[in-house]
Protein backbone atom coordinates (compact mmCIF):
# COMPACT_ATOMS: atom_id res chain seq x y z
CA UNK A 1 0.00 0.00 0.00
CA UNK A 2 1.16 3.24 -0.88
CA UNK A 3 2.29 5.83 1.86
CA UNK A 4 -0.13 8.53 3.16
CA UNK A 5 1.00 11.69 1.70
CA UNK A 6 -0.25 13.69 4.18
CA UNK A 7 1.48 12.04 7.20
CA UNK A 8 4.53 10.92 8.03
CA UNK A 9 4.78 7.33 9.72
CA UNK A 10 5.02 7.79 13.73
CA UNK A 11 7.24 5.64 15.47
CA UNK A 12 6.59 3.97 18.62
CA UNK A 13 9.05 2.72 20.63
CA UNK A 14 8.58 0.04 23.94
CA UNK A 15 10.56 -2.45 26.09
CA UNK A 16 11.50 -5.27 24.48
CA UNK A 17 8.97 -6.38 22.04
CA UNK A 18 5.97 -4.34 23.15
CA UNK A 19 6.11 -1.98 19.68
CA UNK A 20 6.47 -4.51 17.70
CA UNK A 21 3.83 -6.29 19.06
CA UNK A 22 1.23 -3.62 19.35
CA UNK A 23 2.26 -2.33 15.57
CA UNK A 24 1.51 -5.74 14.19
CA UNK A 25 -1.68 -5.56 15.86
CA UNK A 26 -2.64 -2.43 14.05
CA UNK A 27 -1.83 -3.63 10.79
CA UNK A 28 -3.65 -6.69 11.39
CA UNK A 29 -6.99 -4.38 11.74
CA UNK A 30 -6.22 -1.19 9.55
CA UNK A 31 -4.44 -3.44 7.04
CA UNK A 32 -1.99 -0.11 6.74
CA UNK A 33 0.81 -0.80 7.29
CA UNK A 34 2.49 2.61 6.75
CA UNK A 35 1.65 4.38 9.59
CA UNK A 36 3.78 3.63 12.17
CA UNK A 37 7.83 2.99 12.55
CA UNK A 38 8.75 0.84 15.83
CA UNK A 39 11.68 0.43 17.63
CA UNK A 40 12.73 -0.74 21.10
CA UNK A 41 15.14 -0.22 23.48
CA UNK A 42 16.18 -3.57 24.04
CA UNK A 43 20.07 -3.77 24.77
CA UNK A 44 20.18 -0.10 24.87
CA UNK A 45 21.37 2.45 27.32
CA UNK A 46 19.66 6.45 27.23
CA UNK A 47 22.59 7.96 24.64
CA UNK A 48 21.63 5.29 22.52
CA UNK A 49 18.07 5.22 22.53
CA UNK A 50 18.16 9.17 22.30
CA UNK A 51 20.30 8.89 19.44
CA UNK A 52 18.35 6.23 17.45
CA UNK A 53 15.01 8.88 17.86
CA UNK A 54 17.04 11.76 16.88
CA UNK A 55 17.84 9.87 13.52
CA UNK A 56 13.86 8.71 13.37
CA UNK A 57 13.22 12.65 13.46
CA UNK A 58 15.89 13.57 10.57
CA UNK A 59 14.01 11.19 8.72
CA UNK A 60 10.50 12.99 8.83
CA UNK A 61 9.26 11.29 12.13
CA UNK A 62 7.30 13.83 14.13
CA UNK A 63 5.00 11.66 16.38
CA UNK A 64 6.37 9.53 18.78
CA UNK A 65 4.84 7.00 20.73
CA UNK A 66 6.16 5.69 23.77
CA UNK A 67 5.01 2.50 26.13
CA UNK A 68 5.62 3.98 29.97
CA UNK A 69 5.18 7.47 31.45
CA UNK A 70 8.66 6.76 33.50
CA UNK A 71 10.03 4.19 31.37
CA UNK A 72 13.45 5.04 29.86
CA UNK A 73 11.74 5.53 26.36
CA UNK A 74 9.63 8.59 27.42
CA UNK A 75 13.12 9.79 28.62
CA UNK A 76 14.90 9.44 25.57
CA UNK A 77 11.89 10.69 23.97
CA UNK A 78 11.93 13.71 25.70
CA UNK A 79 15.46 14.48 25.61
CA UNK A 80 15.12 14.01 21.54
CA UNK A 81 12.27 16.31 21.87
CA UNK A 82 13.80 18.90 23.34
CA UNK A 83 15.65 20.63 20.25
CA UNK A 84 12.52 20.11 18.12
CA UNK A 85 9.33 21.60 18.79
CA UNK A 86 7.66 20.40 16.00
CA UNK A 87 8.15 16.70 17.50
CA UNK A 88 5.00 15.65 19.82
CA UNK A 89 5.49 12.38 22.16
CA UNK A 90 2.48 10.58 23.71
CA UNK A 91 3.54 8.23 26.35
CA UNK A 92 1.29 4.90 27.53
CA UNK A 93 0.09 3.95 24.69
CA UNK A 94 -2.19 1.33 24.11
CA UNK A 95 -3.79 -0.33 21.12
CA UNK A 96 -7.42 1.97 21.08
CA UNK A 97 -5.28 4.74 21.47
CA UNK A 98 -2.94 3.76 18.01
CA UNK A 99 -6.29 2.81 16.17
CA UNK A 100 -7.72 6.26 16.77
CA UNK A 101 -4.75 7.88 15.92
CA UNK A 102 -4.39 5.55 12.38
CA UNK A 103 -7.92 6.74 11.49
CA UNK A 104 -7.54 10.40 12.60
CA UNK A 105 -6.97 12.44 9.35
CA UNK A 106 -4.06 14.42 8.26
CA UNK A 107 -4.62 17.48 8.40
CA UNK A 108 -6.26 16.73 12.47
CA UNK A 109 -3.89 18.95 13.97
CA UNK A 110 -5.16 17.84 17.50
CA UNK A 111 -5.45 13.87 16.30
CA UNK A 112 -3.16 13.19 19.00
CA UNK A 113 -4.99 14.26 22.11
CA UNK A 114 -7.55 13.10 20.47
CA UNK A 115 -6.25 9.63 20.71
CA UNK A 116 -5.00 10.04 24.30
CA UNK A 117 -8.73 10.57 25.29
CA UNK A 118 -10.11 7.59 23.09
CA UNK A 119 -7.14 5.70 25.04
CA UNK A 120 -8.25 6.87 28.52
CA UNK A 121 -11.96 5.87 27.54
CA UNK A 122 -11.30 2.86 26.06
CA UNK A 123 -10.00 1.10 29.66
CA UNK A 124 -13.27 -0.28 31.72
CA UNK A 125 -13.32 -3.27 34.72
CA UNK A 126 -16.14 -5.66 33.76
CA UNK A 127 -16.87 -7.62 36.30
CA UNK A 128 -18.80 -11.13 36.29
CA UNK A 129 -22.09 -10.92 37.64
CA UNK A 130 -23.34 -13.44 39.87
CA UNK A 131 -26.61 -15.07 39.46
CA UNK A 132 -28.65 -15.17 42.51
CA UNK A 133 -29.96 -17.49 44.89
CA UNK B 1 17.96 -0.70 56.33
CA UNK B 2 16.40 2.56 54.87
CA UNK B 3 18.83 2.28 51.64
CA UNK B 4 17.20 -1.32 50.09
CA UNK B 5 19.37 -1.33 47.08
CA UNK B 6 21.98 0.69 45.89
CA UNK B 7 22.01 0.29 42.22
CA UNK B 8 24.09 1.28 39.05
CA UNK B 9 21.68 1.64 36.05
CA UNK B 10 22.39 3.84 32.88
CA UNK B 11 19.19 4.33 32.47
CA UNK B 12 18.70 6.15 35.80
CA UNK B 13 14.92 6.18 36.71
CA UNK B 14 12.88 3.91 34.79
CA UNK B 15 10.22 1.39 34.88
CA UNK B 16 12.36 -1.44 36.81
CA UNK B 17 13.57 1.18 39.25
CA UNK B 18 9.88 2.46 39.60
CA UNK B 19 7.89 -0.36 38.92
CA UNK B 20 10.18 -3.64 39.26
CA UNK B 21 11.69 -2.44 42.26
CA UNK B 22 9.54 0.11 43.93
CA UNK B 23 6.32 -2.01 43.89
CA UNK B 24 7.48 -4.83 45.63
CA UNK B 25 10.25 -2.92 48.26
CA UNK B 26 7.76 -0.32 48.51
CA UNK B 27 10.14 2.53 48.06
CA UNK B 28 9.17 6.07 49.26
CA UNK B 29 12.29 7.73 47.93
CA UNK B 30 15.18 7.53 45.44
CA UNK B 31 18.57 9.46 45.59
CA UNK B 32 19.51 9.99 42.19
CA UNK B 33 23.42 10.84 42.53
CA UNK B 34 24.26 12.47 39.61
CA UNK B 35 26.56 15.70 39.01
CA UNK B 36 25.07 16.48 35.97
CA UNK B 37 21.57 16.04 36.56
CA UNK B 38 22.31 17.68 39.47
CA UNK B 39 22.59 20.78 38.18
CA UNK B 40 20.39 20.81 35.08
CA UNK B 41 16.52 21.57 36.14
CA UNK B 42 15.51 20.57 32.90
CA UNK B 43 17.21 16.81 33.77
CA UNK B 44 15.09 16.73 37.05
CA UNK B 45 11.57 17.75 35.36
CA UNK B 46 12.24 14.80 33.36
CA UNK B 47 13.05 12.23 36.23
CA UNK B 48 10.50 13.32 38.01
CA UNK B 49 8.02 12.67 35.32
CA UNK B 50 8.83 9.30 35.71
CA UNK B 51 8.26 8.92 39.65
CA UNK B 52 4.84 8.03 41.24
CA UNK B 53 3.24 11.10 43.80
CA UNK B 54 4.16 8.61 46.55
CA UNK B 55 7.33 8.45 45.77
CA UNK B 56 10.19 11.12 46.79
CA UNK B 57 13.02 11.69 44.35
CA UNK B 58 16.09 13.68 45.73
CA UNK B 59 18.71 15.07 43.10
CA UNK B 60 22.45 15.23 44.51
CA UNK B 61 25.74 15.26 43.54
CA UNK B 62 28.67 12.80 44.60
CA UNK B 63 29.80 15.50 47.07
CA UNK B 64 26.21 16.32 48.16
CA UNK B 65 25.13 12.12 48.15
CA UNK B 66 28.46 11.58 50.57
CA UNK B 67 27.66 14.48 52.69
CA UNK B 68 23.85 13.67 53.48
CA UNK B 69 23.80 9.87 53.18
CA UNK B 70 23.56 9.06 57.04
CA UNK B 71 20.55 11.10 56.70
CA UNK B 72 19.27 9.23 54.12
CA UNK B 73 19.97 6.08 55.91
CA UNK B 74 18.08 7.44 58.90
CA UNK B 75 15.11 7.94 57.12
CA UNK B 76 12.32 5.79 58.30
CA UNK B 77 10.27 4.93 54.68
CA UNK B 78 12.82 2.31 52.39
CA UNK B 79 14.52 4.14 49.70
CA UNK B 80 16.86 3.22 46.64
CA UNK B 81 20.42 4.65 45.73
CA UNK B 82 21.20 5.47 41.91
CA UNK B 83 24.05 6.28 39.99
CA UNK B 84 23.99 5.65 36.28
CA UNK B 85 27.59 4.46 36.10
CA UNK B 86 30.39 2.45 38.03
CA UNK B 87 32.50 5.26 38.52
CA UNK B 88 30.31 7.11 40.65
CA UNK B 89 29.02 4.36 42.74
CA UNK B 90 33.05 3.75 43.08
CA UNK B 91 33.68 7.30 44.37
CA UNK B 92 30.87 7.07 46.61
CA UNK B 93 31.79 3.68 48.25
CA UNK B 94 35.48 4.78 48.77
CA UNK B 95 33.73 8.19 50.26
CA UNK B 96 30.99 5.59 52.80
CA UNK B 97 32.57 2.74 55.03
CA UNK B 98 28.98 1.60 55.56
CA UNK B 99 28.18 1.43 51.90
CA UNK B 100 28.95 -2.12 51.33
CA UNK B 101 26.58 -3.97 49.21
CA UNK B 102 26.01 -2.60 45.49
CA UNK B 103 23.38 -4.00 42.76
CA UNK B 104 24.71 -3.86 39.21
CA UNK B 105 21.14 -3.16 37.02
CA UNK B 106 22.31 -2.06 33.93
CA UNK B 107 25.06 -1.25 32.30
CA UNK B 108 24.09 -1.15 28.16
CA UNK B 109 26.06 -2.11 25.22
CA UNK B 110 28.15 1.38 24.34
CA UNK B 111 31.51 1.03 22.00
CA UNK B 112 34.52 -0.99 24.06
CA UNK B 113 32.10 -2.71 26.26
CA UNK B 114 32.31 -6.85 25.96
CA UNK B 115 28.76 -8.18 26.58
CA UNK B 116 28.91 -9.87 30.44
CA UNK B 117 25.16 -10.56 31.20
CA UNK B 118 22.13 -9.67 28.91
CA UNK B 119 21.81 -6.25 30.71
CA UNK B 120 25.41 -5.85 31.51
CA UNK B 121 28.40 -5.10 29.37
CA UNK B 122 32.04 -3.76 30.94
CA UNK B 123 34.84 -2.08 29.34
CA UNK B 124 38.46 -3.33 31.12
CA UNK B 125 38.72 -0.50 33.22
CA UNK B 126 34.76 -1.19 34.39
CA UNK B 127 36.00 -4.66 35.25
CA UNK B 128 38.53 -3.15 37.02
CA UNK B 129 37.23 -0.38 38.84
CA UNK B 130 34.34 -3.22 39.81
CA UNK B 131 37.20 -5.68 41.16
CA UNK B 132 39.13 -3.12 43.27
CA UNK B 133 35.51 -1.84 45.05
CA UNK B 134 35.38 -5.67 45.66
CA UNK B 135 38.84 -5.62 47.09
CA UNK B 136 37.77 -3.65 49.38
CA UNK B 137 34.99 -5.41 50.51
CA UNK B 138 32.12 -4.35 48.84
CA UNK B 139 29.78 -6.93 48.22
CA UNK B 140 28.77 -6.51 44.13
CA UNK B 141 25.99 -8.47 42.35
CA UNK B 142 24.37 -8.14 39.26
CA UNK B 143 19.86 -8.59 39.08
CA UNK B 144 17.82 -6.57 36.69
CA UNK B 145 14.93 -7.20 38.56
CA UNK B 146 13.34 -8.93 41.71
CA UNK B 147 12.57 -12.34 39.90
CA UNK B 148 15.97 -12.47 38.27
CA UNK B 149 18.67 -14.82 39.15
CA UNK B 150 21.11 -13.00 41.20
CA UNK B 151 25.04 -12.99 39.76
CA UNK B 152 27.99 -12.35 42.00
CA UNK B 153 30.67 -10.56 40.78
CA UNK B 154 33.02 -13.34 40.01
CA UNK B 155 30.29 -14.65 36.97
CA UNK B 156 29.38 -11.60 35.62
CA UNK B 157 33.18 -10.99 35.34
CA UNK B 158 33.56 -14.60 33.44
CA UNK B 159 30.76 -13.55 31.42
CA UNK B 160 28.14 -15.46 31.36
CA UNK B 161 26.33 -13.76 28.78
CA UNK B 162 23.04 -14.50 28.05
CA UNK B 163 22.62 -16.93 31.22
Amino acid sequence: MSEDPGRPPALVIGHRDFAAGIVSAVIAITGREDLFRTASNYGLDTQSMEALLREAIADGVTMIFSDLPAGSTTMAARRAQRDHPDVTVVTGVSLPLLLDYAFASPEDGHAADAAVEKGRAAMMVARGSRSAD
Amino acid sequence: MPIELHRIDDRLIHGQVVVGWGQPLELRFLVLVDDEVASSEWEQELYRMGVPPDMRVEFVSVAQAIEKYSSFVADPKPGMLLTGDIDTMARLCAAIPALRRVNLGGVHHRAGRAQKLRYIFLTRAEEDELRAMAGRGVEISAQDVPAARVFPLDAILEGEANA
